[in-house]
């Protein structure tokens, strides 16, 4: 190690002012505090501080991300061996997936960290490690047959002018990884619903068997074919199409656990959400007219996106309600429009993403009213002092 | 037993080197320093020049605009340096010390028989006025005004400090005294504000002429703004006035023996101190002589803070004690690379968040440095400060307002309330590695600047 870091010594000043290569300089700073965390000390205020930073932070969203990760790659590669009938072991599957997957995260990341490294540079800003975490879950909220241009083309979008327009990590109103889905859902409509690219090779349709419809659970229940919709079992564990990350409940459930156990997600959100869910669809059930109305409710929350986005989406921080009471009413409104949507509405089968948008729009207002609250009742105490004396 | 005002929010940081139970009466150190720098928002003016000669009480610089407050010398001697820094800005009034010690003498009496004004009179004249602070802004009081309560925090939670029961021991006495001063001053009662973990000193509970609130819970319950705000809470136009308890003392022995006189017992502690204990000293000692043979390493790898390590100056070796804190930290320094320290398990890594996996070794203590862990970053993370910060106040919208200077928008928001103390844990726990108390800090002296 000494001698890396020696070696970053003696190239640092290069890329100081006035070096040669002054305009790489946040790219240099991005990995040599990537390598080595630097040798600050406190100059002001508290004298020790917490070792989280926020490194720290992103790493354990992305390894909280890891099962969705690992099981959609398996994933990937069963859905392709079903559609096609053949009889494919496991580590094949794997292959299969991994081919699939890799490029996609690869395109997004390399995509998205380049002009996050451009816009750091012009602003003289160190690189912010948000897009670590964004650049994982694009790949993992799309289908697989996705083309690869089209997912550089919605990161980029997502990082300019989801984020950086705002002025970077921290400042964004969308969450970017969103973003980019919704803006190939509008502009891509066709890669990105219908009965066919949710396994891969389907489209194409090269080799695939008679009768395989590769469908998603919702399609089938907004179809009103519920006879279709896989077991709850398969749902909850992951056996069916969808967007590479979002299938498993199983994988997601250990992914939350991950980041309620450590403190970076927020439990309030998570729950919020499932109780949301699940209030609009008890309120579905009651009144149904149709066959989607009377899907047992909890069968919202291991269907399509509903776990991944309550428990990745809705959670980020920056674009989620920062009052710890706002949490519960912005998680709350989240689980229940994403299935009112889900339900309810003709063109889309999918509600979580429209919702969490929605609400993202609208958790600065929520926090308004509750900031609003405290600073009423400190108004009162204060006319109340006033009165005594 | 009253009614205990259970605080549930907040952190003790594990930290090694407690001080142990045990008094060494240090000897007269050869400076003392008077330091303009512990009192925010002060103009000073110097009332003596460089080789001047002072006793015990003689008037070293003064308030510019409130010229009848003053500060005095805690030693007798010869005024040996003012340091300036910056355009010209004192940072310290040095005196050395000589043999003999002599008082200025401002007669004894009892305070329980004085009117008020003459209370006030002897202790601005003593130098003892600054003792005072009030709340709202954390500044130095108005001899004219009236406060409507006096808290004085019995005991200190914050990280290795003092155990106050502890320091006050035998002055039963000096703090009775200095309570009848403070009755004097206050329109409404003076708080006592003690632990309701263990039984506090004796010196405590059989003083009169006190009300007394009971806390627990982790640090900051022992900040008195956060007991003020259980309470008592500070709205707009309120003025509520804090002492700490050494200081009663202090003030006690004023009216008991005509003199004033800083000995104080203070803490001694850090990782890297070798023998943390207690020392009987006097305010604006130089810490030369207490810290010299008992340090781990050379001081150039240490941080010496008067104070504790949240809210404590950086002093240099052989800097001095400054005029509130009741303790000496030193710890390591942290200005080292560290290969890919953002991605270790860290078992040795303490951390308030759960992150690493010295969460799952509770009960451990560490010696922390002041290495920053990290860059600084725009806010990301939520719901961090609330979890250390026990007031009904969001703190993230508070320091948004303060910058953005948003003068109504801190008012609603209660600046009023707080100190940069109260958000020193914020400011240790923040992802983001803001410097929360600085923050503050230019919110209060703004609302001073703005309001007057």
């Amino acid at each position: 190690m000494k001698a890396l870091r020696s070696l970053i010594d003696k190239i640092k000043p290069n890329f100081e002012k006035g070096g040669k290569l002054e305009a790489f300089h946040s790219t240099f700073d991005a990995f040599e505090t990537l390598l080595f965390v630097p040798n600050h000390v406190t100059v002001k205020g508290s004298h020790i501080r917490d070792y989280i930073d926020m490194k720290r932070t992103m790493i354990i969203v992305v390894m909280a991300l890891m099962p969705a990760l690992l099981f959609g790659i398996w994933n990937v590669g069963y859905q392709n061996a079903l559609a096609t009938g053949s009889e494919m072991a496991f580590w094949p599957m794997v292959m299969h997936g991994l081919i699939k997957v890799l490029p996609i995260i690869v395109v997004s990341y390399v995509v998205g960290l380049a002009i996050e490294f451009i816009f750091a540079q012009v602003r003289k800003h160190e690189v912010n490690e948000g897009f670590l975490v964004t650049g994982m879950l694009i790949p993992l909220i799309v289908p697989v047959d996705i083309p690869l241009w089209m997912v550089a083309l919605a990161t980029a979008f997502s990082v300019i002018i989801g984020k950086e327009v705002f002025g970077g990590t921290g400042m964004n109103i969308f969450n970017p990884a969103l973003l980019a889905r919704a803006f190939l859902f509008f502009a891509y409509p066709s890669h990105m619903s219908g009965d066919y690219v949710w396994v891969s090779g389907l489209a194409k349709g090269e080799g695939i068997i008679d009768g395989f419809s590769g469908a998603t659970p919702l399609a089938n229940a907004a179809a009103y074919q519920l006879d279709k919709i896989p077991s709850a079992m398969d749902m909850f564990l992951g056996f069916v199409p969808g967007s590479i990350g979002e299938t498993s409940a199983l994988a997601i459930l250990i992914g939350a656990l991950v980041l309620i156990v450590t403190g970076i997600g927020s439990w309030k959100i998570m729950l919020s959400t499932v109780v949301g869910g699940l209030a609009m669809g008890f309120i579905f059930n009651s009144f149904a007219v149709n066959p989607f109305m009377e899907i047992p409710a909890w069968h919202h929350l291991i269907m399509g996106g509903f776990a991944f986005g309550a428990v990745f989406m809705a959670t980020d921080p920056v674009t989620a309600s920062q009052t710890e009471k706002g949490k519960w009413i912005y998680g709350f409104l989240i689980g229940l429009l994403a299935v009112l949507v889900r339900v309810l509405n003709p063109a889309y089968p999918e509600g979580m993403m429209l919702s969490i948008l929605l609400m993202n729009a609208f958790a600065p207002l929520i926090d308004h009213y509750v900031i609003e609250a405290n600073i009423k009742k400190r108004k009162k105490r204060a006319a109340a002092a006033a009165k005594i004396s | 037993m009253p009614k205990v005002f259970k605080i549930r929010k907040g952190l003790n940081i594990p930290l090694k080197g407690e001080a142990e139970k045990v008094f060494t009466r240090a000897e007269l150190a050869e400076f003392y320093a008077v330091k303009p720098t512990d009192f925010p928002g002060l103009t000073p003016k110097l009332s003596v020049a460089e080789g001047d000669k002072v006793k015990v009480g003689t008037p070293l610089f003064y308030d510019k605009y409130r010229t009848n407050i003053l500060f005095t010398s805690p030693v007798s001697g010869e005024v040996h340096l003012v340091r300036r820094g910056e355009r010209r800005k004192i940072l310290e009034v040095v005196v050395k010390t000589d043999s003999s010690q002599d008082f200025e003498e401002f007669g004894r009496s009892n305070p329980k028989e004085l009117p008020r004004e003459q209370v006030v009179e002897k202790m601005l004249k003593a130098g003892l006025w600054p003792t005072i602070r009030q709340r709202p802004y954390s500044i130095v009081a108005n001899p004219e005004d009236k406060p409507k309560a006096i808290h004085i925090s019995g005991f200190d939670t914050a990280p290795l400090s003092p155990d106050l029961d502890f320091a006050v021991k035998d002055e039963e006495e000096a703090f009775q005294a200095g309570i009848d001063a403070l009755n004097r001053l206050a329109e409404g009662n003076v708080n006592l504000n003690l632990n309701a973990d263990y039984p506090p000193s004796n010196v405590y509970t059989k003083v009169k002429g006190v009300k007394f609130n009971y806390f627990s819970g982790p640090h900051p319950a022992g900040n008195v703004g956060v007991q003020i705000h259980h309470v008592d809470p500070i709205s707009k136009g309120d003025l509520i006035w804090v002492v700490n308890p050494l200081d009663v003392i202090i003030i006690g022995r004023l009216f008991l023996r005509g003199i004033y006189d800083a000995t104080k017992v203070i803490a001694l502690a850090g990782s890297e101190v070798q023998k943390p204990r207690y020392f009987i000293l006097k305010t604006g000692a130089s810490i030369a002589n207490i810290v010299a043979d008992n340090i781990t390493k050379n001081p150039a790898e240490l941080r010496f803070i008067s104070g504790n390590v949240l809210t404590g100056a950086k002093i240099d070796a052989d800097g001095f004690l400054g005029f509130y804190d009741n303790m000496v930290t030193v710890i390591p320094e942290g200005n080292y690379y560290e290969f890919m320290g953002w991605a270790q398990p860290g078992f040795n890594k303490y951390s308030f968040s759960s992150t690493f996996l010295s969460s799952l070794l509770p009960g451990r203590k560490y010696a922390l440095d002041t290495n920053l862990h990290g860059g600084e970053r725009a806010y990301v993370v939520t719901g961090q400060y609330e979890k250390v910060l026990p007031m009904d106040i969001y703190p993230v919208h508070l320091i948004k307002a303060i910058l953005a200077k948003d003068i109504d928008k801190m008012e609603n928001l209660g600046i009023y309330e707080v100190a940069e103390e109260d958000f020193a844990l914020c400011e240790y726990v923040c992802t983001s590695k803001t410097n929360v108390q600085e923050i503050i800090r230019e919110g209060l002296d703004l609302m001073i600047k703005e309001l007057g």
